[in-house]
């Protein structure tokens, strides 16, 4: 549905994007993960028509981003980060303008109101004017906004930012029955660990670059075991002394110290044992996407 | 999939667009009504400083109209830019309306109210002694709307381009508001020295005021009134195309 091919940008002498590639099937729920700053709002702003890319090119439903411009519009619906809708409007007024600039009007557009707002729970809120409403329930009339003309294809950037756990996991609710219901692609980009880990796929981010690829399980998986993060005034010095010991890798990020092993359990009676005083905190939990990141970039999402 | 070729374009993707922006324009006006006080109330304040001081208020009053227009088209247009960083243009441009009904509906749009809100000015018009039969309205009411159209469209040519809303304000203070200080709305071009007369005579907002000055059978309203009107029209169609052209240009670096 979405095919992204040796896609490359500059912002002047800066390198944004350097040769993406992935392909994003039908009917899945496609993340790019990274820190900002990482290539996921260029690569949004290229898939979303707003701009073209330096080289290479990207495809919706085969048609081809800066080429066939207005038949890739008419495919994909745009949710951004950032408010688009008119708050001094009502939810109602909003979409019907939307509807407009689709050239949707009368019973069909009355029947895609009803659509729309019914795939988002928005029935009875149809009359408030978005001032009045709350970042959560926004954003869901920012995906009605999007859904109006039936696009195959739904593009997200960022759409949980400001929104408490709650909401999120509310909107991620209504993204993932889109999907199952509808049928519809939806491509988001996240720094959120959670929102990620709902996707069916990612890619992950660094610098203008695909780290990696594959499912949020697939890619725990490529952790054994647990990871212990350990704090200690001298981080570097207490790495170097671990991986002398006990013969294994670990690693060093923003002072501290990240190690992956089996029965991680053990292994902290035994570090702990081993360098008495050395080490200010223990952690240990199972393998997520941010220690993925970690292995993959020696850097941090957020 | 569905072909990539590009669709006939229906009538209706060419209206529904612009009217659906120009209807937002005014409903947005309705329900912040405070906005009116704001942009009446200074022209307003500046004309009876001015005029009550010099002891003629009549000479000052078409500047004082044609002030009003301006501040509406430019706080209309203003809007374009924080618009596309953060908000409902946003997803105007991504949409597959053509550019140019959504410049047409944005500068209908603005210019009506810029119009409407240089009615109300108009309605001050006996404290200058001016007073209007019920048909020389039809004139003065068209004149204005033609000075509307005309503001709207510069301040649209400005605000597409600019990043910021400071950038503006600096725009508007060192090139708006002296071109509106030599247009004829302070001092007639008759009793203009040197360059300022110049200045004057290329200035296209000199023969909007005096369009107005002929429409309201002022007194010595230079230059004559279909050249005022010819010039007035000419500049708002080019700034019109202008605003088509440059809306329509494809950008290789960040809209957003």
């Amino acid at each position: 549905m979405i095919q992204v091919e040796n896609l490359t940008h500059w912002y002047g002498e800066r390198t944004a994007l350097r040769n993406v590639n992935f392909t994003v099937a039908k009917g899945e729920i496609f993340g790019l993960l990274g820190p900002n700053g990482g290539g996921k709002s260029t690569l949004f702003r290229i898939l979303s028509t707003m701009m073209a890319p330096t080289e290479g090119r990207a495809l919706i439903g085969g048609c081809d981003v800066v080429r066939d411009r207005a038949a890739v519009r008419r495919q994909i619906g745009v949710v951004f980060q950032t408010q688009s809708l008119d708050r001094a409007l009502t939810v109602e007024e909003n979409l019907r303008a939307q509807g407009h600039l689709h050239a949707l009007s009368g019973a069909l557009l009355r029947e895609r109101m009803e659509y729309a707002l019914s795939q988002l729970g928005l029935e009875d809120r149809r009359r408030d004017v978005v001032e009045t409403l709350s970042g959560g329930l926004r954003r869901r009339v920012e995906i009605a906004k999007a859904l109006l003309h039936r696009p195959p294809v739904l593009l997200m950037d960022e759409a949980s930012t400001g929104l408490d756990p709650a909401a999120r996991r509310d909107l991620t609710r209504h993204i993932e029955r889109l999907r199952d219901r509808e049928g519809v692609t939806i491509l988001l980009t996240t720094h959120v660990l959670e929102e990620a880990d709902r996707c069916n796929r990612l890619v992950l981010l660094h610098q203008g670059q695909v780290v990696t690829e594959g499912s949020p399980q697939a890619l725990r998986s490529r952790i054994g075991g647990d990871v212990v993060v350990l704090e200690a005034e001298d981080a570097k010095a207490l790495a170097e002394s671990i991986e002398r010991r006990f013969q294994l890798r670990a690693s060093q990020v923003d002072g501290q110290v990240r190690v992956e092993i089996e029965n991680g359990h053990r292994f902290i009676a035994e570090v702990v044992e081993a360098f008495p005083g050395a080490i200010q905190s223990v952690g240990l939990h199972k393998p997520t996407l941010e220690d993925v990141f970690v292995r993959e970039t020696g850097a941090q999402i957020e | 999939m569905s072909s990539c070729g590009k669709r006939g374009r229906k009538l209706n993707s060419f209206i529904l667009p612009a009217a659906t922006l120009w209807q937002r324009e005014l409903v947005r006006f309705w329900r912040q009504k405070s906005r009116v006080l704001g942009v009446v109330a200074s022209p307003l304040v500046f004309w009876l400083l001015i005029g009550s001081g010099s002891n003629d208020l009549a000479r000052f009053y078409s500047g004082a109209l044609v002030l009003t227009v301006m501040f509406s088209a430019i706080f209309s247009t203003i809007s374009i830019i924080e618009d596309r960083r953060e908000g409902f243009l946003l997803s105007m441009l991504v949409s597959p309306a053509p550019r140019s009904s959504l410049v047409l509906g944005k500068i209908l749009g603005s210019a009506t109210l810029a119009w409407v809100q240089g009615l109300i000015f108009l309605c001050f018009a006996p404290l200058a002694g001016v007073r209007i039969a019920p048909l020389e309205l039809i004139p003065v009411a068209l004149a204005i709307l033609l000075i509307s159209f005309t503001l709207t469209g510069l301040g649209f040519v400005i605000a597409w381009r600019m990043e910021s809303t400071a950038g503006f304000h600096g725009i508007m203070n060192l090139l708006l508001v002296p071109m509106w200080m030599v247009s004829g709305s302070l001092f007639p071009m008759a009793t203009a020295h040197g360059w300022v007369r110049v200045l004057m005579w290329v200035n296209p907002l000199t023969y909007s005021i005096s369009l107005l000055n002929h429409t309201l059978a002022m007194p010595n309203a230079q230059p004559g009134a279909m050249t005022s009107l010819l010039v007035t029209l000419a500049f708002g169609l080019v700034l019109l195309a202008a605003s088509g052209i440059m809306a329509a240009q494809k950008s290789t670096h960040s809209t957003a």
